[in-house]
Formats: structure tokens, sequence, C-alpha cells
């Protein structure tokens, strides 16, 4: 086996969550290079949909941006944006929104808005974009990213998109009937909620990984399974179809570049 | 009747000081060249309306022309931050911005509200969001039929809208067709409407019947103006530069390399510019 780092290995064990069967709300980044992984190995008939309204698109390269050229172009049809929101995602059409995190909490809380005090921000970040409604109206919610203790906070600076809030039955109390965040997976571990305080409890680590690295890395006092599984390391196919798409992404994105005649 | 007009004359007709103005393109056929003559023309006090105020609003608040903006994602997609929207924001420079902030469900269906004629957006949304919390202009309704609670917010109504689209025919029907994005609706809420285009054609025989075509008497100026999305892209015409994408982030980092860029590029620079930016893109397209 060839060796790999540890955000490979984060991406690689995320897209082994997506089934052919799912349809999927993608967040750009880490999302997307995950969900593309899978198309192009076990999940070939994944739907994927990006805000911008295409849906069933299967880009050549990873997209910049939310609506590159490529992904209508791939796309089985492209819809206006209220449609997206509208039907397709408050319609109750998408099983799984996969979201990225500036700040995330235990509960799977997330934060793109600010840091500091929202009227007066340490750090404005770019704000929610769809996720606030993605986080609500999708059957459930993957999250993916690197783990550090600026990332995974005792407590965020601001409720972008709802997760489990305090925990328990907080979503059920806001009449949210939809399963929220169920699956975290960062460069060191696979995290599960618990059944009853939907508390982010580590159940598997990447290979080479340990409890106290997780520890280090996070914020919040971890919470790990009594049966703590090792994520598999990735495959040759999976590792060579992530490069190999990584590599037609940089060579596409820096190929515009206007060269002095 | 749409009219066709140079952009700068199109612009000065249809835009004045203090007006609630929307730039729309998600992320496909950005009027980047409407923005640019906005900004040479130097507006103040403007409102500027948004779902994804990328580069061009960046530029826009830099230079001084915003009073607030209205947005739901305030970044440079796939790259990161707004630095000239997060100057003003956090430290007032060059003046302070007032915000209003939603999420993208929220100003789709507000904008489709517009459109509509209603007075506001009904949808489920911002259910146990923060936004919810810090913007008092999103609110809720009760279903009268189910009791279910349900978010509303006041539907946007532009005093101008400015889109590019891909063309026109001689009469002044529009064209605009890929990542569609929120333009029609952008479009029709407003009071008046300017679209700048890649070409003229004859007329529009030749095209599928269900293509998103805005007739003429919806459109109050139509400019052509090719290239003027760039560095966004026209569908079928010339690809994104996602490498200027990559270098805002750099150029808007500093007070002072901005302004330079900005007298270079923009107030030095006409409509007429925008053509040779997308040559090197056209057979990406």
């Amino acid at each position: 086996m060839s060796t790999f780092t540890p955000n490979e290995m984060m991406t690689i064990a995320a897209s082994r969550a997506l089934t052919n069967d799912d349809v999927c709300f993608v967040g750009i980044g880490a999302p997307s290079a995950a969900c593309n992984v899978a198309r192009l190995t076990h999940a070939p008939d994944i739907t994927l949909i990006y805000e911008s309204g295409t849906i069933g698109t299967a880009p050549e390269v990873l997209p910049l941006s939310i609506g590159d050229g490529e992904l209508c172009e791939t796309a089985v049809t492209t819809v206006p944006v209220p449609e997206m929101f509208r039907y397709w995602l408050q319609g109750g059409r998408i099983t799984i929104g996969f979201l990225g995190a500036a700040q995330l909490d235990r509960f799977g809380n997330i934060n793109t808005t600010v840091i500091g005090d929202y009227f007066h921000p340490k750090t404005r970040l770019p704000g929610g974009g769809g996720a606030p409604e993605i986080a609500t109206s999708s059957h459930q919610v993957y999250i993916t990213m690197a783990q550090s203790k600026r990332g995974m906070v005792e407590k965020i600076d601001f409720f972008t998109s709802f997760g489990h809030g305090e925990g328990g039955d907080h979503r059920k109390r806001l009449g949210i009937d939809t399963a929220g965040p169920t699956l975290l997976i960062t460069d060191l571990a696979i995290w599960k909620p618990d059944a009853v305080t939907k508390e982010f409890t580590v159940v598997s680590l990447h290979p080479g990984m340990t409890r106290e690295k997780v520890q280090e890395t996070c914020g919040w006092t971890v919470k790990f399974a009594e049966r703590l599984e090792e994520t598999p390391a990735p495959t040759e196919l999976e590792l060579t179809t992530l490069r190999d798409l990584q590599a037609r992404t940089k060579a596409s994105h820096e190929g515009t570049v206007k060269r002095a005649a | 009747m749409a009219k066709f007009l140079p952009l700068k004359e199109a612009v000065a007709q249809n835009l004045k000081d203090g007006d609630t103005a929307a730039f729309e393109g998600f992320t496909h056929l950005i009027p980047t060249a409407a923005a640019h003559e906005a900004i040479r023309q130097g507006f103040r006090d403007l409102t500027l309306v948004r779902m994804t105020p990328d580069l061009v609003y960046d530029q826009m608040i830099g230079m001084g022309l915003a009073r607030k903006a209205v947005f739901s994602y305030a970044g440079n997609p796939g790259v990161g931050l707004l630095r000239r929207l997060r100057d003003a924001v956090e430290n007032g420079f060059p003046h302070p911005l007032e915000i209003e902030e939603h999420s993208h469900a929220a100003m789709a269906n507000a904008y489709e509200a517009g459109a509509a004629g209603l007075p506001c957006a009904i949808f489920r949304g911002y259910r146990g969001a923060g936004l919810a919390e810090v913007n008092p202009n999103i609110r809720s309704v009760t279903c009268p039929f189910t009791g279910e609670k349900l978010a509303a917010v006041p539907a946007v109504r532009p005093d101008v809208t400015f889109i590019h689209a891909q063309k026109a025919d001689r009469k002044g029907n529009v064209l605009v067709e890929g990542i569609v994005g929120i333009q029609k609706e952008a479009v029709l809420a407003a009071k008046r409407a300017v679209v700048t285009v890649e070409e003229v054609v004859d007329d529009f025989d030749d095209l599928h019947p269900n293509l998103c075509v805005l007739p003429a008497w919806t459109v109050h100026t139509i400019s052509v103006v090719p290239g003027g999305s760039h560095p966004s892209y026209t569908h079928g015409y010339y690809a994104r530069d996602n490498a200027a994408y990559l270098e805002w982030d750099e150029i808007a980092a500093d007070r002072e390399r901005f302004r330079e860029w900005m007298q270079k590029n923009v107030m030095e620079k006409t409509a007429e510019d925008f053509a040779g930016r997308v040559e090197h893109l056209r057979k990406a397209a």
C-alpha cells in the first residue's frame, strides 16, 4: 500500500459514506472532492447537485465555484436557483446535505458567518449561502473538515446552520423533522452522534492516528466509542482516482492564466 | 420596448445615487462591465442587492459606492473571503457598510416574490439559524391551514437590475441559458432592467421553445458588450477565468494595491476593453 496523507484519508473516508442511490447537495471544497471520488469509484450513479441549479452533474475536474460551466455542461438538467431551493431542497428530495465548516461544535452546529460578535466581528466570514436550509431540509447531513482547535470549538460564535443545537431532542423541539448531522469525517477519525445526547463520538480512527492526536486537535473533551474501529486505509483505486482528479483540477484552474506573448 | 444604447449611457440613464440596485449573476453571467461603468461614473449611497456579491461588489464597496449590502453569501466562490467587504464591515473602510444578511433560500424566494408582485416571500427556512436573531427582516407567519410556522422575508424590489446575457435579437428580446441563476426573477422584480449581451442576432427563430427568453418589453436598455462578464463566464462563448478569481484574493488584501489595480483596470478603461480579456478563454468554452 502506498503512503497517503491525512487529507486524502479524510476525502476517501467521506466518499465511502455515499451510495449510488443518494441525492447529494454538495458544498464546495472538501465535500465536492469526496462526492466526486464516490462517483468515480463505487457510486457511479449518485446524483450530485450544486446550489447553482445543476442536477446530476459529473464534472471532469473539481469546480472552483459552485457555478463553474463544467457543472452545467455535464448535468442532467440545470434549473433556476429559486426552483433549486424550493422544489428540490425544500421539497424534500435531497438525501444527503454535505457541508464543510469553519467552526463546528460537538453537536454538529456550524458557523461560517463571523468570528467574534456579529455586529462587531473580529473576522467577517462569507456567511451561510445555502447551508442554513441544507442543514434542515436534507434528510441527513454529513460534515467534513480537517481537525484543529480553532475549528472544533466548545462554543461556536454564530449558529449559521443548525445541527443538534444543545443536543438531545432539540431539533424536534424546533419542529425540524430531518435527522441532521449523522456523520463527521475529519482527517483523523470518523465520528457519529450518540443516539441519545447527539454529541459527536469517535467511532473509527484512521490508520496511524491515536486518541491523543484526536484530542490534541479538538477544542472539546472528546468522547470515544467503546468499540473503536480502524478506518480501512485507502485502496490503490481510491488514491489514484483522487490524485488524478486533483491533478486535472489543478491544471485546469491554472490553465486560464494569460501568458505574456 | 428595449432601447439599444452604449453601456456608458445605459448606466447613466438607469442608475441614480441612492438607488437599490441588483447586479445579478449566480457565478455565471456576472454583469462585470456594467458594474465597472457604475464605478467609473462614481455613484454613491447605493443599496447593493445580490445573492453572491463576489468580486464586483467587493470592488464597488471598496470604491465607496455602497451604503448598504443585502446578500446571502459574501465570499470569493471557491477561494475565500471578500477582503474589501470585510474591511468595510470590520473597520468601516472606506466608510461603514450596513448589511442585511440572508440565506440563499431566503434571497431566491424574495426575488421570486418581487417578480410575482407579492409583498413578502414565505418558505420553510431559518429554523435554528442565528440570522433570524440578528436580521429584523426575518420574521415568521403561521400557515392558516396546517398551523406550521414558516419563515417570511420582504420581497426584493430593486430600482434597477443589471444582468449579462448571451444575446439579444434585433427587437430586443434577450436569451439567457446555462446556469440561469436568479436573473429572470431579478429582472422581473425590478422597476428598470439593463442587460449587457455578447452579441445581437437577427432573430431567435432557431431557439428551442423552452429557453429562458426575456421579452423585449420586460427590458429597458440593452448594451452590446462582448466579454462583459469577465472574469465570470458566458456559457457557449468563453470560460470562467478561475485564475483571475485566485489573483483577486491578493489584490484585494491590500488597500493600496486595490486602489492601483482599480485605477489601471477600471477607471482608465472602457467597456470596449472587455472583449480582449476573454480572447484566451474562448476556445475553452
